[in-house]
């Protein structure tokens, strides 16, 4: 039995390691740590509530827009207000516009570059990846970061700028959209789309929806000159990436893109191979056992949380409470909302090997198409002219959630607000799920359990396993704590 | 221009990533050939590095044993000192080290040290509230001079830290500034930084000037809103005659600002901007006049002008300032010379 302490791991957003126990040449169990704290849960309490929307954005540097909605939405729900249809889309195209930037990077800058290693010298395939993937020299890499970087200008028009803007508000938008602006923007989905279709895909936007194994198997038969998919599919079959990283039983999505009725494009639910289940709010605990925070009796709902740090506490490893739904340790992320919607293709890979390494990065892929052609229709549904806000009207007392699907998953705000100021505020991120320490029951979370088996060569201090199978959950460490 | 690029080692700290993030935006059509043009050569960047773990800390090792000359250290983050100065609120991954060691050692052997963003400049957004991770900037707490290095520190090239400051730091900020950095010929010297630290290259100017609202900011027709087209100054917490950045001369992501967005300047290039003393969406006043008044504008003229210019104020311009679309275009008129 040998320990490895790995870290610090890069192209994930933030600081995070893990401790390995290795026997055999495999990892026996792991422990995963989040090892910064800032405290934006003890910053907002005594803030006027609005205050949120400056503050929560500045939790994350890649999932802003994401946080600035969920706090919108709790706001929303505080004041009873509804945005009116511009509001709506206005928002959701900045979030798919975050979210589709986020997968795009999490492909070609965080994730791919691993597959350029020396250690793989002699794969078919490596050469290859090398020439599209290495890190920012890559051809494909400096692609799609001049890509990544016109399609952000519909945050700059939409949002003033990215990250961190404040234009998300309970009761809609502060920035309606002109005509000459809509083309504009237009424009900019366009190039995204060329990209896509010519570099990632290979084919039409609406062909990226394959709808059994077979059909992707037939596709990936095609030519591996035009598609870094392709590419990435033949690499994880000749690295057996479908074994790696497995993921647990249950899935969460809180669903994503409702249209002005309330209608989902990505339906919510958890997902456990049999049936999609709405998501009982109430089931939602944080357990603090592990983390160095103080307890309260035993796992808290988040309206009750509460986070203070204790930083010597016995048995804590890191800052990161362990969430979990009715007592259970469960999966966020594109893949889940991929299976809460039913996609056939996804379904039948989970069915086979749950959350891996394989399924997560095709459902992003997949995922990525989707946003595009959102953020298309979006678009078109903006009217120039007609209202994009609501007036508010703050109450004195409320108790609100605001829920969001953020790149790498499920996002909750729950904000209380006592004397007109915010009483207490918590908040679970997408990586707060997958990357939860164990729980009082010592039950690992996804990313700890996902871990155990994987390969660990003699002397290797960071094993390349080890890192494909964390950054397939492409983790947003300074959410997970904030 | 450089002959040799220089080395660049990036970390971060008590900060959200957000000035990378933000980076990653620069209007270029290559990025890495536009690092290459500025000079810079990556040691390590957290979000652009093949790099990681021990690999990682074996650059930094080479940094500070000097195998490895570091020119320019860009720090990201504030520095958490907490709880009860052990900085324990951040070990670095891997090292069980508090990140504000590795920041001092590393500080101590770069040539050049650049604070990205006003955490890592002032203590930011990081040092809000009960800030209770006790945290400050590289060489500041707020606007107080101190910090992690104290307030005579200054790196082995002379400078103290550059405060690239910003919540996040425009990318045109940042690379700018290591363009001023890596110049053999006209290197960037004290007298191009203000009293605070920051490049006199985007920080000699207001967040005011060039903002799209400037006619409505004349006639103090005033949004009373979210959404509404007028000036944000007189109610709803706009600082952008006060906060020190050319936000809307050089634009964010193509056209953006934070007036073109809708909302008002919350002046974050600036120290303590994290807590202004009142809600971040209203104006404080005083017997209705904003406490705020422009930079260098007197009082008194300020009042003065602002009741002239209200009482002048055009009604296409009073109508629009509450609307969130022109409803009233301007009128045509001859503009030849008559």
């Amino acid at each position: 039995m040998s320990r490895l302490l790995v870290g610090p791991f890069n192209r994930v957003e933030g600081d995070l390691e893990v401790r390995l126990e290795v026997q055999n040449g495999r990892v026996q169990d792991a422990w995963v740590n989040a090892p910064m704290y800032r405290g934006f849960e003890q910053i907002l309490q005594g803030k006027h509530p609005l205050d949120a929307l400056v503050y929560v954005p500045r939790i994350c540097g890649i999932c802003s827009v994401t946080q600035s909605v969920a706090a919108a939405r709790a706001l929303a729900a505080a004041c009873g207000v509804q945005a009116p249809p511009n509001g709506v889309w206005l928002t959701n195209l900045m979030l798919a516009c975050e979210n589709a930037a986020d997968h795009l990077t999490h492909f070609y800058l965080f994730f791919m570059p691993d597959f350029t290693r020396a250690e793989y010298a002699g794969r078919p395939w490596h050469a290859q990846a090398v020439q599209r993937f290495s890190a920012l020299s890559g051809t494909h890499v400096r692609e799609a970061l001049a890509v990544r970087q016109r399609w952000m200008q519909i945050m700059g028009t939409l949002g003033g700028k990215w990250p961190h803007t404040q234009s998300i508000v309970p009761g809609g938008s502060t920035r309606n959209l002109a005509a000459p602006e809509r083309h504009r923007l237009g424009a900019r989905i366009a190039e995204m789309r060329g990209f896509l279709e010519r570099v990632l895909y290979g084919v039409p936007l609406e062909e990226v929806a394959w709808q059994s194994a077979d059909a992707l198997a037939q596709w990936q038969e095609g030519d591996l000159e035009c598609s870094d998919l392709r590419l990435f599919l033949r690499i994880a079959a000749d690295l057996g990436l479908d074994a790696l990283g497995r993921g647990p039983d249950l899935t969460l999505s809180y669903g994503g893109f409702a249209d002005p009725s309330g209608r989902f494009s990505l339906a919510p639910g958890t997902w456990d191979g049999s049936q999609v289940q709405p998501v009982n709010m109430a089931h939602i605990a944080e357990d603090a056992c592990h983390a160095w925070l103080a307890e309260g009796a035993g796992a808290l709902h988040p309206s009750q949380g509460l986070t203070q740090p204790d930083v010597g506490k016995p048995g804590a490893y890191t800052w990161n409470k362990a969430p979990r739904l009715q007592g259970r340790v469960l999966e966020t992320g594109a893949l889940a909302r991929q299976l809460a919607q039913g996609q056939p293709l996804l379904r039948s890979l989970w069915q086979q090997g749950r959350g891996n390494v394989l399924t997560r990065v095709l459902a992003r892929s997949m995922e990525l198409a989707q946003l595009v052609l959102l953020a298309e229709q979006c678009l078109r549904a903006i009217v120039p002219g007609a209202p994009c806000y609501e007036e508010t009207h703050l109450p004195d007392e409320a108790d609100a959630v605001g829920l969001c699907e953020a790149a790498r998953g499920s996002l909750g705000h729950w904000m209380s607000i006592r004397d007109g100021r915010i009483a207490n505020y918590q908040i679970i991120a997408p990586t707060s799920w997958n990357f939860s320490p164990r729980d009082r029951q010592g039950v690992p979370g996804a990313l700890e359990a996902a871990l155990v088996g994987a390969l660990v060569q003699d002397g290797d201090k960071s094993p390349v396993a080890v890192q494909h199978i964390v950054r397939s959950f492409d983790p947003c460490m300074v959410c997970t704590v904030h | 221009m450089h002959e040799q690029p220089l080395n660049l080692l990036w970390l971060q700290s008590g900060g959200c990533g957000g000035c990378s993030m933000s980076l990653l935006c620069a209007d270029t059509a290559d990025f890495a050939a536009q690092l290459r043009q500025v000079g810079i050569h990556l040691l390590w960047h957290p979000s652009l590095s093949l790099e990681s773990g021990h690999e990682m800390l074996e650059v930094m090792h080479d940094c500070l044993t000097g195998r490895t000359p570091l020119h320019v250290l860009c720090i990201e983050g504030a520095v958490l000192r907490g709880p009860e100065g052990t900085g324990r609120f951040h070990l670095l991954a891997g090292t069980q080290e508090p990140m504000m060691h590795w920041v001092r050692q590393l500080s101590a052997v770069a040539h050049q040290v650049v604070a990205v963003g006003s955490c890592a400049a002032f203590g930011g957004i990081s040092a809000a509230g009960c800030n209770p991770t006790d945290a400050c900037g590289l060489q500041y707490e707020g606007d107080q001079a101190g910090g992690l290095l104290g307030a005579a520190w200054r790196s082995a090239g002379g400078l103290p830290v550059v405060n690239v400051a910003g919540c996040p730091t425009h990318p045109g900020w940042v690379l700018e500034t290591l363009a001023a950095l890596t110049d053999g010929t006209q290197r960037l010297a004290t007298d191009q930084l203000d009293a605070l630290g920051r490049p006199r290259a985007y920080c000699d100017q207001l967040a005011h000037h060039g903002c799209a609202r400037n006619e409505f900011y004349e006639y103090k027709a005033s949004a009373e809103k979210p959404s509404d087209l007028g000036c944000l100054m007189e109610h709803m917490g706009c600082k952008g005659t006060q906060a020190h950045a050319d936000c809307n001369i050089r634009l964010w992501n193509g056209e953006g600002s934070c007036a073109r967005g809708g909302y008002a300047c919350i002046s974050c290039t600036e120290p303590g901007f994290e807590e202004p003393g009142h809600p971040f969406h209203q104006t404080p006043k005083v017997a209705g006049i904003p406490i705020g008044l422009p930079t260098d504008m007197h009082k008194a003229w300020f009042v003065a002008l602002a009741s002239l210019s209200k009482s002048a104020t055009p009604r296409r311009v009073k109508q629009n300032s509450t609307a969130d679309h022109v409803v009233v275009a301007p009128m045509i008129r001859k503009t030849r010379l008559k």
